[in-house]
């Protein structure tokens, strides 16, 4: 008897874990997601638990905060059967993988309807996997060029400006340096991608079956990640360099160009108040002059595990997470960048200010003064090539043109079609 | 003579029986997952398209085998641990001399010496990597250079070398200083005695008697040192030429999902591990044995 005792506690214990209710019996819903510091998806999950009024409650369970990590832990309980995971906070990378496997579920028509109502069309597309919506849009984001009108009044537009420029400083002894991505890993795989396409290129056909990598614009992409890994301005840590190197760079104050995301901008405003004053962004640069560039699209959506056990509320409440109220939270809170175009020029957005530490003292910068290039950028911006093998893609993409500086653009070219093609038979080692 | 051998065969009996409960558990806990390791690797089996699998047969040890990578990366390992290893021996050997010989404050040196084994690797790995950072590192400061240490594939095996051997240093010394206490202090007085320089000592007199101790600290070493992973994932994940085998395995496997190919990669480690065993129990066993031998 005093062994059943403990048995049978454990065993009731267990069973309210799997039950996905709690006391009362109102259904949980777990949203899966990356740990978000400043609170705002924890205010979202609150929000629309509120709005549910007593039919569901939402309950985050923090992710790590890498990508590759958060991915590693999801598909592990995915390809377990996990029937804890309601609400998945999915990177724009892994739709087609996750949809592929059977581990989320598509989207009925009426809510498709709604959480794709008014969003940016890119945004759309990376939830999207052969013609279904798997995911509802939640936030965006894509790199700007960061540049000093100190230094440069006007921005270059394409990559050769850059260079140019940069040499011109560098020759008169202003700050010079180049920053961006050189690192073997998924940032350089969104270098590559974005060269790619602003040349008038794609990685994969259209079905994503097969290996497109036209000749002429691959070999301008490999010539530009080549040219830049050798310019002078660039450091010489490029090899390893990823965006958080960037961004601690910039604010020693020797760079003139910087490719990144726009963390850096409440960063350096915090951290480095004289540059930031003169900090200035624009468009990524572009191939020619006459063609805007097209950036890869980053963010997250959000998808419902196939495993749930309360599918059609979790629906409901993705489409409550992903409405504008809380994508203005997120932006205002956390920084994040909606996916609704419209509120890119919604006061709420345009007129943000967000507090930053100043030799101990709080100001208020502008948070987002850049919305309108942004927004551009966003609307022409391009998915990463939409394969369930879109890691082994990214893989054999970053391991065939990594160090940069060693590029051979007519031989690595060739290589590149040959490794994505292995990646793409899902064989081999990468 | 037969009865010695009689009551030799006793004591073998004995021996296994006390043995076999451990062995036991080891079959139950490892016999399980190294047979579905081996079963998964002739399997076509990937996590991401659950209906597609199927036997293979050897087809997936022929897709590494077959691939330049898979023998980058076994070099790659084999340099890393050869050198690591020899240090440490160096190392190791001096440290446990220290050890041995102290005279005052010995529980002081003795602890001193086993800190950076107590560290997590993971967080030794960081913390060199740090260190190594062109710029918020200070060992360019140190020594004036200004070397981007992590860009280069020279410099970044001679960080990740070191960082193994300044992590495992201290438990190759601490198997050497067992060896040492086995060294009895008579035989060195009487070659002082007879002479001999205290070089000569050390050549004629510790080593050979060290030889049982200096073998299972290099065998514990080597197999250890040839999984490398957690210092290469953290320094470089792999890049300029640095990455191991225990790496490329993590990829197919747990990046991948792909675990028929991971399991035949995870198979193909076990193997090296076992053939580096086999050469050393082969290799320097009977030497091991014939010293017991002569002891007894």
């Amino acid at each position: 008897m005093t062994v059943l005792v403990p048995i049978a506690a454990l065993a009731a214990a267990l069973s309210a874990c799997g039950g996905g209710g709690d006391e009362s019996g109102m259904p949980v819903l777990r949203w899966y997601v990356y740990q978000e510091p400043s609170g705002a998806f924890d205010d979202a999950a609150a929000a629309c638990t509120k709005a549910a009024d007593g039919r569901y409650r939402i309950e985050t369970v923090a992710l790590p905060n890498n990508a590759d990590e958060q991915r590693e832990q999801l598909v592990r309980r995915l390809a377990a059967k996990d029937g804890d995971i309601d609400i998945i906070g999915m990177d724009v990378i892994w739709t087609a993988e996750f949809a592929e496997a059977g581990w989320i579920d598509p989207f009925p028509d009426d809510v498709a309807a709604t959480v794709t109502d008014g969003r940016l069309a890119p945004a759309v597309r990376s939830a999207t996997y052969r013609d279904r919506l798997y995911a509802a849009p939640f936030n965006s984001n894509a790199q700007m060029l960061w540049y000093r009108d100190d230094v440069t009044p006007d921005p270059p537009t394409t990559w050769d400006q850059v260079l140019d420029r940069a040499a011109q400083l560098r020759a008169t002894g202003e700050p010079d340096q180049i920053l961006g991505q050189g690192q073997r890993y998924e940032g350089l795989v969104v270098w590559f991608t974005s060269l790619l396409e602003s040349a008038g290129g794609h990685v994969l056909s259209d079905d994503g079956t097969k290996v497109s990598l036209e000749e002429g614009p691959t070999r301008k992409a490999l010539e530009i990640m080549r040219d830049v890994s050798r310019s002078p301005s660039t450091p010489a840590n490029f090899a390893t360099a990823r965006e958080d190197d960037g961004r601690l760079a910039w604010e020693q104050g020797r760079s003139a160009f910087m490719t990144n995301y726009s963390f850096v901008w409440p960063s350096a405003n915090a951290n480095a108040p004289d540059i930031a004053a003169h900090m200035r962004w624009a468009r990524f640069p572009g191939v020619d002059a006459d063609t805007p560039s097209r950036v890869a699209i980053g963010g997250f959506n959000l998808g419902v595990g196939a495993y749930s056990d309360h599918p059609d509320l979790a629906f409901e409440a993705v489409s409550c997470l992903v409405g504008d109220d809380n994508q203005i939270t997120n932006a205002v809170k956390g920084g994040l960048l909606p996916v609704t175009e419209a509120l890119y020029d919604d006061p709420a957005l345009t007129d943000a200010t967000t507090p930053v530490e100043v030799d101990g003292k709080e100001q208020e910068v502008p948070a987002f003064p850049y919305a309108k290039v942004i927004k551009e950028e966003l609307r022409d911006a391009v998915v990463r090539p939409q394969t369930p093998y879109y890691n082994d893609v990214s893989l054999a993409i970053a391991r065939t043109l990594h160090p940069t500086r060693d590029i051979d653009p007519e031989a690595d070219a060739d290589r590149l079609r040959d490794a994505v093609a292995d990646a793409l038979a899902g064989e081999g080692l990468l | 003579m037969s009865e010695r051998s009689a009551r030799a065969r006793s004591e073998r009996r004995l021996g296994l029986l006390l043995c076999s409960p451990a062995v036991a558990v080891m079959l139950l806990v490892t016999a399980y997952p190294i047979a579905y390791a081996v079963w998964l690797s002739m399997q076509r089996y990937d996590l991401r398209f659950p209906d597609d699998h199927g036997f293979v047969g050897f087809r997936n040890y022929g897709a590494v085998l077959g691939n330049a990578v898979w023998w980058q990366d076994l070099t790659n390992t084999l340099v890393i641990t050869a050198a690591s290893v020899v240090v440490e021996l160096i190392l190791g050997f001096a440290l446990a001399f220290v050890m041995h010989r102290v005279l005052f404050g010995r529980g002081v040196v003795r602890s001193a010496i086993l800190v950076p084994y107590g560290i997590i690797t993971v967080v030794a790995a960081f913390a060199w990597r740090f260190a190594f950072d062109p710029t918020t590192g200070f060992v360019n400061g140190l020594l004036g250079t200004d070397q981007s240490w992590f860009t280069e594939r020279w410099s970044s095996y001679v960080v990740i070398i070191a960082t193994e051997v300044w992590k495992t240093t201290p438990f190759m010394s601490l198997l050497l200083l067992a060896g040492f206490t086995l060294v009895p202090q008579d035989a060195v007085s009487a070659a002082r005695v007879d002479g001999a320089s205290s070089i000569q000592r050390l050549r004629h007199i510790v080593i050979p008697l060290m030889k049982p101790a200096i073998l299972v600290a290099v065998l514990f070493r080597t197999l250890d040192a040839f999984r490398i992973f957690d210092t290469i994932y953290v320094q470089t994940r792999g890049a300029q030429g640095t990455e191991s085998v225990s790496i490329i395995g993590y990829q197919t496997l747990i990046s991948r999902l792909n675990l028929g190919l991971g399991s035949a990669v995870s198979v193909l480690i076990f193997l090296c591990v076992l053939a580096i065993a086999f050469v050393f129990v082969k290799g320097f066993g009977t030497s091991l044995a014939q010293q017991r031998g002569e002891q007894r």
